[in-house]
């Protein structure tokens, strides 16, 4: 009889737990794994190489759909390279919203982390109350882009246009009773601040209920605590980013040690972890979820009381008004320069990063004084995270390979681009 | 001719009855999915299938038509007969368990004398089908999901033998008609009271037995994709479908048989309610629903446990204190402290 050997696995790309198109290949004894591989590329989009083909303003959709759960991040990241480069001033109201926005997309991105690591873990009912409080706030999406996830929202020198002043309603139509209806309308007859307002007013009693499901849950410890260890050491020396590095114990958040926007006259604790599981990850991102809220709210307080321009009036790089391009002839040429070519940007490099929900997500940009970048290098938060897989499975069973996946919360628009 | 009939008759009347039992039993197993998803549905704020007819009534019979003229895709290196065979092991002792459940004091097809022995021993049976439907399907999830299922069901069984032998303690018998006439005299009376560890124990270990959530580790959703039968399709699919629900009423049926009186109503010995105005199939469908109800729960509420862990839950918590409580029982016969 032959000898017993290991066994390889293939976990993906079709898997209803790799979280996209990952492809993992495991060597299994039993149901321990001794080594995962990962294989990337199956979502490949050369966003790099097209970034270079495009005028600066077409690249920011591109970046909504690099990590496509938390896409006004990945737009912050670009559009600061882009003012770095060119010394564009970015009106402060402009840096509350979009701080506001960085945080209502930190809270969806935990909300679809947590969710599917509850669904991955088996605890189906958590992802769908998930859900509940992210449609919420997609509709703050939509209301302000008009898009419910590529928002293509911010723009070098501010964003596209100032908060609505009126949230929209849900429509008549034949599913929903008129009684339902007004229940959904409810909290969206004020404006978009109103609608916000009221959301971080109830959103800390949706996370109790997403925590008495799973916190003190004892299937859900005994599934999270001491699986996928990280120490502080090692976790700096992966290249470890964001939660999953604070879960570890390191106190590094870029909003706190390289403070952008306006992060520095807020007010909010980053939350650290022990031991660097994927308890503490899970602990990590609950933690953050609830100080995201306490920042949207100190944002629409601020955001309530200073209206004021939400766009640089730098003709190089912002369209004119209209009526101003009716009547000035500057305006008029920035408009057609703008609208034919695009702004260029001084020769020279710039790297810039924001604290994204899932680490730090960079932006390096070089131009050779064109209306076009010479090169973009993205740093995706998700891929150092994806390297360490190998190392955070080996040695635990197959079923915790599921539990680290979900953990690290890997997206792959962002490892893949 | 007429003799012939005569001869027949005894035959003729015991497949009628058959039919009578597995017919109702299988639009039960349909409506429970239905019910099931309409459950998870509610409590994960959806509304459940409501497209085919009033309310979705209509969507099992749908899906059963789906099913049913669905090819059934055989692996090619697979092996054929097994893979064949496989979910017919499955459903046929899932449904064989019934000849010996009694419905009410008169309606049970077979009133064996080893009426828990034969459970027990059906039980066991469907790990086969199991196994085969792994081992056969060739791929290798699937076999990940037969070891597992494997392990599981052989494990579990005996945790739940032992929690049954307490009831047999009691009851001095292992005809399941006795063991509910035992327990009559109204709800002080079943033997959930002495025997509440033993309950809890079997209720974990039926759950398991089935391989529903939370142990729901040989289907594994998100693991081993749909574990054993990953490579099945159509009808065969369909079969182990109706096998894993049809076991799911089975142990909801045994528990109310074993530890909740059965068919006899919850009031009978209280002055005011007298139990004969409601028939005691009633109560029996009731009880067995409250129990199939908390199945739908568990799996809206739980994460799934990893398999190690359902192995040390099983041998290391769930056996010893089945053992250790048979002593307690014991102890209480002897003293009297309970009635046999």
């Amino acid at each position: 009889m032959a000898e017993m050997q290991n066994y390889t696995f293939n976990f993906g790309p079709q898997h209803p737990a790799a979280h996209g198109v990952l492809r993992l290949i495991l060597e299994v004894d039993g149901e321990v794994v001794q080594s995962a591989d990962p294989h990337i590329g199956l979502l490949h989009r050369a966003t790099e190489k097209l970034a270079e083909t495009k005028p600066y303003i077409h690249n920011i959709g591109y970046m909504d759909r690099l990590d496509y759960v938390s896409m006004m991040c990945n737009e912050h990241a670009y559009c600061r390279a882009i003012e770095q480069l060119g010394g564009i001033v970015v009106p402060k109201r402009a840096q509350y919203i979009r701080v506001m926005f960085d945080e209502i997309t930190r809270i969806l991105n935990h909300l679809m982390c947590i969710g599917a690591a509850a669904l991955d873990l088996g605890a189906m009912s958590v992802f769908l109350y998930c859900f509940r409080e992210r449609e919420d706030l997609i509709d703050c999406y939509e209301a302000v882009s008009g898009s419910r996830m590529h928002a293509k929202y911010y723009r070098p020198g501010g964003v596209a246009r100032d908060l609505p002043e009126v949230m929209p309603l849900y429509k008549k139509t034949d599913m929903p009773s008129d009684r339902r209806r007004a229940r959904f309308n409810e909290n969206r007859h004020g404006s978009l601040l109103d609608f916000i307002e009221d959301f971080t007013e109830r959103f800390p009693a949706c996370v109790d209920e997403y925590e008495t499901l799973l916190t003190e849950n004892r299937i859900w410890r005994q599934r999270t605590v001491n699986i996928g260890v990280v120490d502080a050491k090692r976790a700096i020396a992966l290249g470890f980013t964001g939660p999953t590095l604070r879960a570890s114990g390191v106190s590094w958040d870029l909003r706190k040690t390289q403070p952008y926007a306006v992060y520095d006259q807020l007010n909010f604790d980053v939350p650290l972890g022990k031991v660097g599981d994927c308890y503490d990850r899970y602990l990590v991102r609950i933690a953050e979820m609830r100080e995201s809220n306490r920042i949207i709210e100190q944002c629409v307080e601020w955001l309530r009381e200073n209206p004021g321009p939400v766009l640089s009036d730098d003709g190089k790089v912002i369209k004119p008004k209209r009526e101003d391009m009716k009547l000035d002839m500057e305006a008029m040429i920035h408009h057609f320069k703008l609208y034919t070519e695009g702004f260029c940007l001084p020769e020279g490099e710039a790297y810039a990063c924001v604290e994204h929900p899932k680490g730090e997500f960079g932006i390096y940009v070089v131009s050779d004084g064109a209306n076009k970048p010479y090169r973009v290098k993205i740093r995706a938060a998700g891929f150092p995270h994806l390297a360490a897989m190998s190392e955070m499975c080996c040695g635990h069973m197959l079923s915790d390979v599921v539990a680290i996946l979900s953990s690290i919360d890997i997206v792959f628009g962002e490892i893949d681009r | 001719m007429n003799a012939l009939l005569l001869e027949l008759w005894p035959l003729i009347w015991i497949v009628f009855k058959v039919i009578c039992i597995v017919a109702p039993l299988l639009l039960v197993v349909a409506y429970l999915t239905l019910a099931e998803r309409k459950v998870i549905g509610y409590i994960q704020r959806r509304l459940g299938p409501n497209r085919v007819g009033i309310l979705g009534i209509l969507q099992p019979i749908a899906d059963g038509l789906k099913l049913l003229f669905k090819e059934w895709v055989i692996p090619t290196k697979s092996s054929k007969f097994l893979f064949i065979i496989a979910p017919i092991l499955s459903l046929v002792p899932a449904l064989l368990m019934w000849a010996v459940v009694p419905f009410t004091q008169e309606w049970v097809l077979a009133n064996i004398d080893a009426g828990v022995l034969f459970i027990l021993s059906m039980a066991s049976l469907g790990v086969y089908g199991i196994l085969l439907a792994g081992w056969a399907s060739n791929s290798k999830y699937a076999f990940f999901g037969a070891m597992r299922a494997c392990a599981q069901m052989i494990s579990y069984e005996i945790a739940m033998g032992f929690a049954l032998i307490g009831v047999l303690m009691v009851s001095g018998s292992m005809n399941l008609k006795t063991i509910v006439m035992h327990q009559a005299g109204g709800v002080s009376h079943w033997f959930v009271w002495p025997l509440f560890p033993m309950f809890m124990v079997y209720w974990i270990s039926a759950i398991a037995e089935t391989n529903r959530a939370p142990f729901d580790v040989a289907e594994g959703e998100s693991e081993i994709v749909a574990g054993f039968h990953v490579e099945y399709s159509g009808m065969g699919f369909a079969l182990f479908f109706l096998a894993e629900y049809a076991n799911m009423i089975i142990v909801s049926a045994l528990a109310v048989l074993m530890f909740f009186g059965g068919w006899l109503s919850p009031f009978e010995g209280f002055k005011l309610f007298s139990g004969a105005a409601v028939p005691g199939i009633i109560w029996f469908v009731l009880k067995v629903f409250l129990f199939l109800f908390s199945y739908l729960w568990f799996r809206a509420t739980l994460p799934r446990y990893r398999y190690d862990q359902i192995m040390r839950l099983g041998w290391k918590i769930l056996i010893p204190i089945a053992i250790g409580w048979i002593v307690i029982i014991g102890a209480m016969i002897q003293f009297n402290w309970i009635e046999v």
